[in-house]
């Protein structure tokens, strides 16, 4: 570099006019005004970047990226009744998606069913309703399991739904070796930000080796973990907290099943991520680059694993959905398109897009449309796809990709230093983490010194907020409620209990839970009569209610 | 001493997102305001209980989850009961300006949806405070 060039150059930046603004990321740390060569003295193309396909695959985990195969277009849906839900996933099958997405309600996510007092005015609102096989049977009703991939949102549960759709499979003729897709079953970010835990850590880690167990013998082709920063990210984390605390969580996995004796060639393959892509474009793209990085390089070094595909961080990613607005809601369209953006720039292999409307209330047919239609704008009309990670070798991108990596590593050893990622998470360290990140973001926005469009700048006067949106019908709950009541009268209830009774002598004796709660799907337990039966020997977890 | 504005925060029913919660809670510590947050999965009797025995002047509900119609409602029927004629009951969350003003209009104070001002909810406690509780002292 033209060190002459470069000092005339901060000579005539520090003399030029500045606009009245703060350049920080939206995790709110300072960026650089550009790039310069300086910035990667250390750097070697080969160790940092590599080809993507290859270690450590900063670049990509395919050859040929989106050249070979798209990312896989998933929308969540899911709202009111089985019926409902069903009818969505067909429509948006019929719309070019290509995978399904399944949003529970809260009680389903919080092991109660549709009956439970605790359930009272939540069943059908925020996802659609599940409590036993039947709900099941109705909601995968003529969409065939052997020909579409599904994702389920679903954690402390997530043992008794992947039973229901096991179950649901057998049913079409479908052996548990052809099913393809996800459960969440992240429970280490339920206790760090989302907060939909059930059991206490311990029991629930258990379990979740268990599913581990199950499927690496059984399903093959299933995804057993998203391990999930979108979580952690939307409870008001930064970038670089959702990047640290999501691969602490993986790891905290992969230590559990290598402490069951499983092999970590053989789980691995399995495992997936789930990332947020945020309003700031460069930050988030760089985000993703290190994620793989930093994954690619513990596996191989620190635990040893051998296969290539151990090694590689695979992810889904939804655009923010806290940085949408009710104000101006249009505007939305713009925001979620530039996030889009920045997960196909980071390489990301399924994308969420979400709706206009989703600051009110579930999204509309219309809304969702137009989220879809964005991410195939960006696949087939601009280009973006046909070339791999074209930021890669920029000083700017590249030195941000290191920043994010150091950041990273030095909370690992935070995390560490606590005694690992569930003693910080009792000690409450995430969370206040987050809780302080979020708290300053939305300083930032009360005193200006960010600005949201429509919010605290360029608002309307007078706006009335008018978008047409979902409305869930009361109807829902007691429809459900009714055939919950018929079920628990029409299916034998002898073979019920007795299998209940076994679900908890094996939780006792610390036996695989999965073979025998498959049985009790299939007998129609419910959703909450296992769990009640698990908490009776779990336990069940309380945090403390600080701020 | 002066009197602060005694305000119980709190989460209702099985939505664990307390991002808001949280930073609502914080804010209003920070504005002056003593602050008791309730923390998560609690049914509207566990509030009100708990407003009584902490004597609030103001009971804020933080809500994500869509049940705001069954909550707020319920909230203010056990407010009645329990002659609670001097406690505020507002709040904030994922609410359309149809449901907020049906809830308005039962008897809530005013109701914050997204992309509400922080500053502004914490005027409008003050504001309230001042013209239902005796004397204005805060500040």
């Amino acid at each position: 570099m033209d060190q002459k060039a470069y000092k005339r150059w901060q000579e005539e930046v520090k003399k030029a006019k500045t606009r009245d603004a703060k350049f920080i990321t939206a995790s709110g740390n300072p960026v650089e005004l550009m790039g310069i060569p300086d910035m990667l003295e250390d750097f070697d193309y080969d160790r940092d970047l590599g080809m993507p396909g290859q270690f450590p695959f900063t670049r990509g985990v395919h050859a040929n990226m989106y050249r070979g195969r798209l990312w896989t277009m998933r929308q969540f849906a899911g709202f009111g009744s089985p019926e409902d839900t069903n009818a969505r996933f067909k429509y948006l099958l019929e719309n070019g998606q290509t995978g399904l997405s399944v949003a529970f309600d809260l009680p389903t996510l919080m092991g109660r069913d549709s009956d439970d007092p605790w359930s009272e005015g939540e069943v059908g609102i925020c996802g659609v309703s599940v409590s036993s096989l039947r709900d099941m049977e109705i909601l995968f009703d003529g969409i065939p399991l052997d020909k579409v991939s599904t994702s389920m949102t679903i954690n402390s549960p997530a043992i008794i739904l992947l039973a229901f759709y096991v179950a649901v499979a057998e049913k079409q003729g479908v052996s548990p070796e052809q099913l393809r897709g996800t459960v969440q079953n992240d429970i280490l970010k339920e206790y760090i930000a989302q907060k939909e835990y059930i059991f206490p850590p311990n029991p629930s880690m258990r379990i979740i080796v268990d599913m581990i167990e199950y499927c690496t013998e059984k399903m093959p082709l299933w995804n057993t973990i998203s391990i999930s920063g979108y979580h952690i990210r939307e409870a008001g984390s930064t970038a670089l907290q959702e990047l640290a605390f999501t691969l602490a969580d993986g790891f905290a996995y992969i230590e559990a099943a290598l402490e069951r004796g499983l092999d970590i060639d053989e789980f691995a393959p399995r495992l997936s991520f789930f990332f947020n892509s945020h309003n700031d474009f460069f930050e988030e793209v760089a985000k993703f680059r290190a994620a793989r990085r930093i994954y690619a390089k513990r596996m191989r070094d620190k635990y040893g694993a051998k296969k290539e595909r151990s090694w590689i961080l695979r992810f889904h990613t939804q655009t923010a959905g806290c940085t949408l607005t009710a104000q101006q809601p249009e505007n939305n369209i713009v925001r979620v398109a530039y996030q889009a953006l920045a997960a196909v720039f980071g390489g990301t292999q399924s994308l969420h897009t979400n709706s206009m409307d989703e600051t009110l209330a579930l999204p509309s047919e219309k809304a969702v449309k137009i989220a879809l239609r964005t991410q195939q704008i960006l696949a087939y009309e601009t280009g973006v796809p046909h070339t791999i990670d074209p930021f890669g070798g920029s000083y700017f991108m590249e030195d941000l990709t290191n920043k994010m990596e150091q950041g990273a590593e030095e909370y690992f050893q935070k995390i560490d230093d606590l005694g690992g990622v569930i003693p910080a998470i009792e000690k409450g360290f995430f969370q206040k983490e987050i809780a302080q990140a979020a708290y300053r973001y939305q300083v930032e926005i009360e005193n200006g010194d960010r600005y949201i469009v429509g919010v605290n700048a360029f608002k309307e006067k007078n706006e009335k907020i008018e978008i047409p949106l979902l409305q869930v019908s009361p109807e829902v709950e007691k429809r459900q409620v009714e055939r919950l009541k018929a079920l628990k009268r029409e299916r034998d209830n002898t073979k019920v209990n007795s299998l209940l009774k076994e679900l908890r002598q094996a939780a006792v004796e610390n036996k695989n839970l999965m073979p025998v709660i498959v049985e009790c799907a299939k007998a129609y337990a419910t959703v909450g009569e296992m769990v009640n039966t698990l908490k009776e020997v779990f336990g069940e977890y309380r945090e403390s209610a600080d701020f | 001493m002066e009197k602060k504005i005694r305000v119980l925060v709190a989460k209702a029913g099985l939505d664990g997102h307390d991002r808001g919660a949280k930073v609502v809670a914080s804010f209003f510590r920070d504005a002056g305001f003593e602050v008791i947050y309730s923390g998560l999965r609690q049914t509207p009797q566990m509030i009100v209980d708990t407003a009584l025995q902490e004597d609030v002047d103001v009971i804020a509900i933080s809500i994500l989850s869509g049940a705001h119609m069954m909550v707020f409602p319920k909230i203010l029927e056990l407010m009645k009961k329990n002659n609670m004629n001097d406690v505020l009951l507002t709040g904030g969350g994922i609410m359309s300006e149809d449901d907020i003003k049906k809830l308005e209009e039962l008897g809530t104070g005013r109701l914050f949806g997204p992309g509400s001002s922080l500053k502004e909810a914490v005027e409008y406690i003050r504001d309230w405070y001042r013209k239902n509780k005796k004397i204005p002292n805060e500040e």
